[in-house]
């Protein structure tokens, strides 16, 4: 095995007398230029991990048609390869968000992620369309619609309507806010858009500034 | 006869020539012939050569998969996915294809079964204990390089599962304070999980962590070798050497345990092909059904859980929201107070009331237990000092952290025996305990939040409790082990 070991010539004594200190010098000094130079060459390497060029690039504004939306539905369009949805809120529904209030998180979004121009709990524009990022904010799943009241809805019977996240069970109300003690830190995103015309909807892009 | 005599000199010769330029003889003496292990091996010890049969199944199967699969998200002229295509191009349309597939698949089921049976078999018998330390801890890289082997080979089917966990997982890391947000991003190369993740983790998959994984392979050996087996007795056969050195109970790996291994192997295969052939999706938990979908990154499946082997740890993150930081605190805090009584030393002291009130922040802030307004707060870089950091953060840190903690066992076991034969019933409870928490966490990890247990037994409470179990196990062991009250070991193994 690994025990028989051999008298090696030198040893502890072959450091001291004959050693040649120019040449241990100018080895230390190209060892140190070399590691230099070794660590230089891993930038480029770490470099590459980062979003390419082209992805960053990616991620134009998206225009949407939003005339065919009934009150009470929601649409789903891709904006930076992440869905956004535009939900039609009807009357009960808007109403659903006083109710919801004391059972937020953060019901006056103070933390959250949204253009300077949404306010209050509508947290939209329009009151009627709510549009916003459809990924949870605590470990990006996609949120389900549930917009059922109450019992049926099979969450609980003070359940106002809302979504609900099935990877860690984050709910959140329907302006997007996130209920108190979920895993989601925060409510959702609310993208920058702006209204092109009354059924004409721009996201990602906005005139008022986000 | 003299010509048979003639061709033994002459092999010898060739052999004589190749030694004389490669160890082939000693090293086949070495780990084979003249490895002496102990005699008195059971049933737990087929899974060490499983595990390598196992990975040699991984591999070779995965050279023919990288023949026929494409790692590219993009659309191809019919709207799917080209990588999730090419799958199913391989499950119908290459010769064989379905087969190597099912092996692939099903194999890496087998490994993370063989692999756990293998690290349960080290805690029964204390097979991490001086002086297999190093042996234990090569084996925890392996563990973890398999662990990231499945993660990242689980995007590549490019189906709803490996979307969405690939996004869940990544996204754990954001919740790294400061740096969070731009690691994730750094990680996934780009914004979403896109062709640029999986053309990285595909590379991690079939070159990067696999290179890593053999080469640990080889150190867990070569550790292994040097200091000797340990056995269900946990007593050291080197202890007691006959005139040639050659320890009393031990007897050569080959032709002993190689015949042992060839008999566990075949046991292994019969029920391995029995899966492969008849049940290869596993009912849904080898393959899970919502991967025969392609990725939609506009909709996330109904139920998503990781494959059951990532289940107990993913439970374990699942289980640590803000409610469960104070029995959190509290576990600190007791394990901290007992390592200050019970060390002298100033700076482990110092260490001690440092790491409780440094965690009490973490998790609070500048609160009452949380349940109260920060007194005042001031934000850093995202790091909100009123606060404290996010049970995200911490859910994060304990799945990493539960982990990690069977790195720590050969310094946290204090027993003055090793085997679970001469332990007492306080270690045998616990660990017990420990066992059935882990299995408990297991199947709640595989279930939608909010499932309750025969319809009336909450999931949430049980997984909380049985995370408290999973780390006392780890966290008392220093004083419990002591505490035992054991039997003396045999001078010698037991061996009928």
């Amino acid at each position: 095995m690994s025990n028989d070991k051999q008298d090696v010539p030198g040893g502890a004594s072959f450091s001291c007398s004959c050693a040649d200190t120019n040449r241990r010098q100018l080895l230390a000094a190209t060892a140190v230029v070399g590691g230099a130079v070794g660590v230089g060459t891993a930038v480029p390497f770490v470099a590459s991990f980062l979003p390419s060029e082209r992805a960053k690039a990616a991620g134009a504004p998206v225009e949407v048609d939003i005339s065919r939306l009934q009150p009470g539905e929601m649409m789903t369009v891709e904006w930076r390869g992440k869905p956004v949805w535009i939900v039609r809120r009807n009357k009960e529904m808007l109403e659903s968000l006083k109710k919801s209030e004391t059972m937020l998180a953060d019901p006056g979004s103070s933390r959250s992620d949204q253009p300077s121009y949404i306010k209050g709990m509508a947290r939209a524009i329009k009151d009627e369309y709510f549009v916003c990022v459809g990924i949870c904010t605590h470990l990006g799943c996609s949120p389900t619609a549930k917009f059922v009241p109450g019992a049926e809805s099979g969450i609980g019977d003070d359940w106002p309507g809302g979504f609900l996240c099935p990877c860690h069970g984050s709910r959140f109300d329907l302006s997007g806010r996130v209920f108190k003690s979920m895993p989601a830190p925060d409510n959702l995103v609310i993208p920058p858009h702006t209204y092109l015309s009354d059924t004409r909807l721009i996201i990602g892009e906005d005139t008022k500034g986000a | 006869m003299s010509q048979i005599n003639a061709l033994v000199d002459k092999g010898k010769e060739v052999l004589g020539w190749v030694d004389e330029r490669f160890p082939l003889s000693s090293l086949y003496k070495e780990h084979l012939a003249e490895y002496y292990a102990p005699k008195n091996f059971n049933f737990w010890y087929f899974f060490g050569s499983l595990a390598l049969l196992v990975l040699v199944n991984q591999i070779v199967t995965g050279i023919f998969l990288v023949m026929h699969y494409k790692p590219d998200a993009s659309m191809n002229g019919a709207g799917i996915p080209v990588a999730f295509a090419s799958v199913e191009y391989i499950m119908r349309d290459v010769p064989g294809g379905s087969f190597i597939r099912y092996l692939h698949s099903t194999g890496a089921s087998a490994f993370f079964i063989v692999v756990y049976l293998h690290m349960f078999r080290g805690l029964l018998y204390g097979s991490y204990r001086k002086p297999r330390e190093l042996v234990w801890l090569f084996g925890m890289g392996i563990f973890l390089c398999l662990m990231g082997e499945a993660f990242f080979g689980y995007l590549l089917p490019w189906g709803q599962m490996s979307g969405w966990g690939a996004q869940v997982i990544v996204n754990l890391f954001s919740a790294v304070p400061v740096i969070g947000p731009d690691l994730s991003v750094f990680i996934r190369g780009d914004f979403v999980v896109s062709d640029a993740t999986l053309n990285r983790f595909f590379a991690f998959h079939v070159i990067a962590i696999p290179l890593v994984l053999l080469g640990l392979v080889s150190a867990h050996l070569i550790a292994l070798h040097e200091v000797g087996s340990n056995n269900p007795d946990g007593v050291e056969i080197k202890k007691k050497k006959d005139a040639r050195g050659i320890p009393i109970d031990g007897i050569p790996f080959h032709p002993y345990y190689t015949v042992k291994d060839i008999f566990g192997v075949s046991i292994f295969l019969i029920i391995f092909a029995a899966v492969v052939f008849f049940a290869p999706e596993g009912g849904g938990y080898f393959l899970e059904f919502n991967n025969f979908v392609p990725y939609d990154p506009m909709k996330t499946p109904p139920h998503i859980a990781p494959v059951w082997y990532f289940t107990p740890f993913y439970s374990m993150l699942r289980a640590t929201t803000s409610d469960f930081l104070p029995a959190l605190w509290a576990l600190v805090v007791v394990v901290a107070g007992l390592s200050f009584v019970s060390c002298k030393n100033v700076w482990v002291r110092r260490l001690c009331a440092l790491v409780a009130v440094g965690t009490y922040w973490g998790f609070f802030g500048l609160t009452v237990f949380g349940k109260t307004p920060a007194l005042f707060d001031f934000d850093l870089l995202g790091v909100h000092f009123g606060k404290g950091l996010d049970a995200k953060f911490w859910g994060v840190a304990m799945m990493g952290g539960s982990v990690l903690l069977f790195a720590f066992l050969p310094w946290l076991d204090q027993s003055p025996v090793k085997s679970i034969r001469y332990k007492g019933g306080l270690y045998k409870t616990i660990l017990s305990l420990f066992v059935v928490s882990f299995i408990l966490l297991g199947i709640l990890g595989t279930k939608a939040p909010g499932y309750a247990f025969f319809g009336v037994i909450p999931g949430e409470p049980v997984a909380a409790v049985c995370t408290l179990i999973y780390l006392c196990f780890f966290a008392f062991m220093p004083w419990y082990s002591r505490l035992d009250k054991t039997k003396p070991e045999p001078e010698r193994v037991t061996w009928k």
